[in-house]
């Protein structure tokens, strides 16, 4: 029966391909979240597998919250046109303007609180159902906790205490009206399933994911780029140097990593020699508090 | 590389987190600000020591408390393997987030504390392991070195748990002495049990054979959704998305689809967008028929020459996870892989004693937590296999329709 094995990411991809298809046969108004990250990138590729020839049975939806790396934006845009999916984009800015939101303050003022603003009045734009994202359990330990279908109520809000069961590979997404579900499909990879995934399936990712010279400011050990939207002190420590991005999310609260790491092979054995997690490394964020991604999840953070 | 999902069973003062910790740290799946984090806690506690168990305690609520809440999930490899631990709670509600993580186990790890042998808690463990039919089980005994590695006292447990498991008919079960807090037997063999023959724990989670627990013989293909592209150049498509939960399906084959019992035959089977010969499973493709019939969603794709049930009369053990009682006569929603249909538990038999494992005849009602036997009724025909013969065709949850949450784990028999 040798010839009848899957290796572990042929598992993984299976897994998820099922999951994207419970969300087609299950909700209404699905969407999903696309950032132009390389999670959300995998999950544009799984859900090619999982539904072409035809179209996918959902938008892809992106909340710009104004301080995204340009090449992220400009690859999100790429892929979308490539595939020929609809792309909706909503920004954080217009949230602020419309409801006199209060921006943070500080160096590196942040407006990953107020995402979640657009997220909600988008979902309710649209009446979408459930969305679909590309958060993985390993990353943190409040996502070890969650589960692939996530119901959320009608604030957004995640009660870890009153979840539901998920057993064997049946997925319950009934929900009441207003309610919607978060469904992740790629839960049960880590960040080096999704590097080896993205070399195996020869997937386009954005520049910065590659070594490349960038203005950095050295802040508490990580690198952050310099850009219009963090204040530089006369102190601050700016120079230049050959930097990828483990990550990326807002250019406020994302950290770049010094490597020279120039394709995905050396990228992978980075990874592999690295002491440092993902977030760790790269999320500013997440350093707040203990459970500062519990508390963002409660409020209906994605 | 494959993939081996584990659950571990056993309460914090078994040791449990400290394994998990341990088999993370030893294997270097720790990263050093995430064992920064747990340094700053355990002073945060005032307790001095690193606390390896805080690895797995993820809400704020269950570290205040020193409690776990419900099912985490943590991820390891090694060179040969990728690991999903599901880490159950051994506090309250243990059987229903037993259940929930032992639905997908390949192995359960059973830890014994060698000061206490084998207790209530080991046999209501290894019950749970059974019902839910997981294929192997390795009876770690911890804390061998609180009782001097002794190797009487490993031994006895050994004779002991050997008559539970099989009065349970538990098949492929491996037995390790280990201190958890040492590391000793963990990731390498430990110099402390020079009388132990066999390999540390994690040389058998890397070499227990789980290809073998896949069933190639019996094909079930549950249809997930239909893929009509209705566009000019594929004005005809029409191919049917799902997993194939087991067996082997090749084009040319003859297949019935259930419950309506229409036959056609597989014209062609896609992959990823490529056409392949045969798929088998786990893979999610896309199947063709020879004939344009009425299928959906729900419906399950067989070969001809090798059908499931379809009833609509199911006998049911059943694993009550609502907080709401069960009461003979209510009305639910039935779930099997993707189908949906209408059922009413009519009768309640027994409720089982998930410690001794006696049956209690004809109870009122089944709480939070019990084991019921009950019949189901459901409003049209399903296609099942029995969960003892296939899990992945065998496993049903039941949902509340008022408040659709899910409040029961059916293993159909």
């Amino acid at each position: 029966m040798s010839q009848h094995r899957l290796d572990y990411l042929d598992q993984l991809e299976s897994e998820s391909i099922h999951i994207f298809r419970e969300v087609a046969g299950q909700f209404e108004r699905p969407a999903l979240l696309f950032s132009g990250g390389k999670d959300s990138i995998v999950l544009v590729h799984l859900a090619l597998k999982a539904f072409r020839p035809g179209k996918f049975p959902f938008p892809l939806v992106h909340i710009d919250t104004g301080h995204n790396f340009q090449e992220a934006l400009d690859f999100r845009d790429h892929l979308a046109n490539a595939i020929g999916e609809k792309l909706i984009v909503r920004n954080v800015v217009d949230t602020i303007k419309e409801k006199n939101l209060t921006e943070q303050k500080g160096k590196f003022a942040s407006r990953n609180a107020l995402q979640t603003y657009t997220l909600l009045d988008t979902i309710e734009e649209f009446k979408f159902d459930a969305c679909i994202g590309g958060a993985r359990r390993d990353e943190e330990k409040a996502r070890a906790k969650e589960r692939i279908f996530s119901v959320r109520d009608e604030f957004g809000q995640w009660d870890p205490k009153l979840q539901r069961p998920e057993l064997w590979n049946t997925y319950n997404g009934r929900i009441h009206k207003g309610e919607n579900v978060r469904v992740f499909p790629i839960s049960n990879w880590t960040e080096l399933d999704i590097w080896n995934y993205i070399k195996r399936n020869e997937i386009e990712l954005p520049s910065i994911y590659f070594a490349h010279n960038r203005e950095v400011l050295e802040w508490q050990g990580q690198l952050v780029a310099t850009s219009e939207f963090i204040k530089l002190d006369e102190a601050d420590k700016v120079s230049v140097k050959k930097v990828r991005y483990r990550t990326v999310g807002d250019m406020t609260c994302t950290a770049a990593v010094e490597s020279t790491a120039s394709n995905i092979d050396d990228i992978i054995k980075e990874i592999i020699a690295t002491k440092t997690s993902e977030r760790g490394e790269t999320r500013i964020d997440d350093r707040v508090s203990e459970a500062a991604m519990e508390d963002r999840k409660k409020n209906g953070y994605f | 590389m494959d993939i081996l999902r584990f659950i571990t069973a056993g309460s914090v003062d078994d040791g449990k987190s400290t394994l998990i910790g341990r088999l993370l740290y030893d294997s270097k799946s720790i990263m050093i600000d995430q064992l920064e984090a747990i340094e700053k806690q355990s002073k945060n506690k005032e307790d001095g020591e690193i606390d390896l168990a805080l690895l797995t305690d993820g809400l704020r609520a269950e570290r205040e408390q020193g409690i776990t809440i419900d099912v985490a999930y943590k991820y390891f490899s090694t060179p040969k393997r990728k690991f999903i631990i599901a880490d159950a709670p051994g506090h309250t509600q243990y059987t229903r987030n037993m259940v929930t993580g032992a639905s997908n186990s390949d192995l359960a790890i059973i830890l014994v504390d060698a000061r206490n042998g084998v207790v209530e808690q080991t046999r209501r463990h290894s019950i749970i392991t059974s019902l839910l039919n997981i294929p192997h089980v390795v009876v770690a005994i911890n804390k061998m070195d609180l009782v001097n590695n002794s190797q009487d006292v490993y031994n006895n447990i050994v004779i002991d748990y050997a008559a539970v498991a099989i009065s349970l008919g538990l098949k492929d079960i491996t037995y390790i002495p280990i201190s958890a807090i040492n590391g000793d037997n963990i990731v390498e063999k430990s110099p402390a049990f020079p009388w132990y023959e066999g390999e540390s724990l994690l040389h058998i989670l890397e070499n227990v054979e789980v290809a073998n627990d896949i069933n190639y013989t019996d094909a079930r293909f549950p249809v997930q959704y239909v893929i009509r592209p209705q566009t000019e150049a594929l004005h005809d498509y029409r191919g049917y998305a799902g997993k194939v939960v087991s067996g082997i399906y090749r084009k040319g084959d003859k297949i019935t689809v259930q419950p309506s019992g229409l036959q056609s035959i597989i014209s062609a089977i896609e992959i990823g967008g490529k056409e392949v010969d045969e798929a088998f499973a786990p893979q999610s493709v896309v199947l063709h028929l020879s004939d344009d019939i009425d299928i959906s969603r729900g419906d399950v794709i067989v070969q001809s020459d090798n059908q499931p049930s379809v009833e609509n009369e199911l006998d049911v053990l059943l694993c009550w996870m609502g907080n709401k009682p069960l009461i003979a006569g209510n009305k639910y929603l039935l779930q099997i892989n993707s189908r949906i249909t209408r059922a009413v538990v009519k009768e309640i038999e027994y409720k089982l004693d998930v410690n001794s494992l006696l049956e209690e005849p004809a109870p009122e009602q089944a709480a939070l937590n019990d084991i019921v036997k009950v019949k189901i009724k459901t409003a049209s025909p399903v296609p099942f296999d029995s969960y003892k013969k296939l899990r992945v065709n065998g496993g049903a949850i039941l949902i509340d329709e008022t408040s659709n949450v899910t409040v029961g784990a059916c293993m159909i028999q």
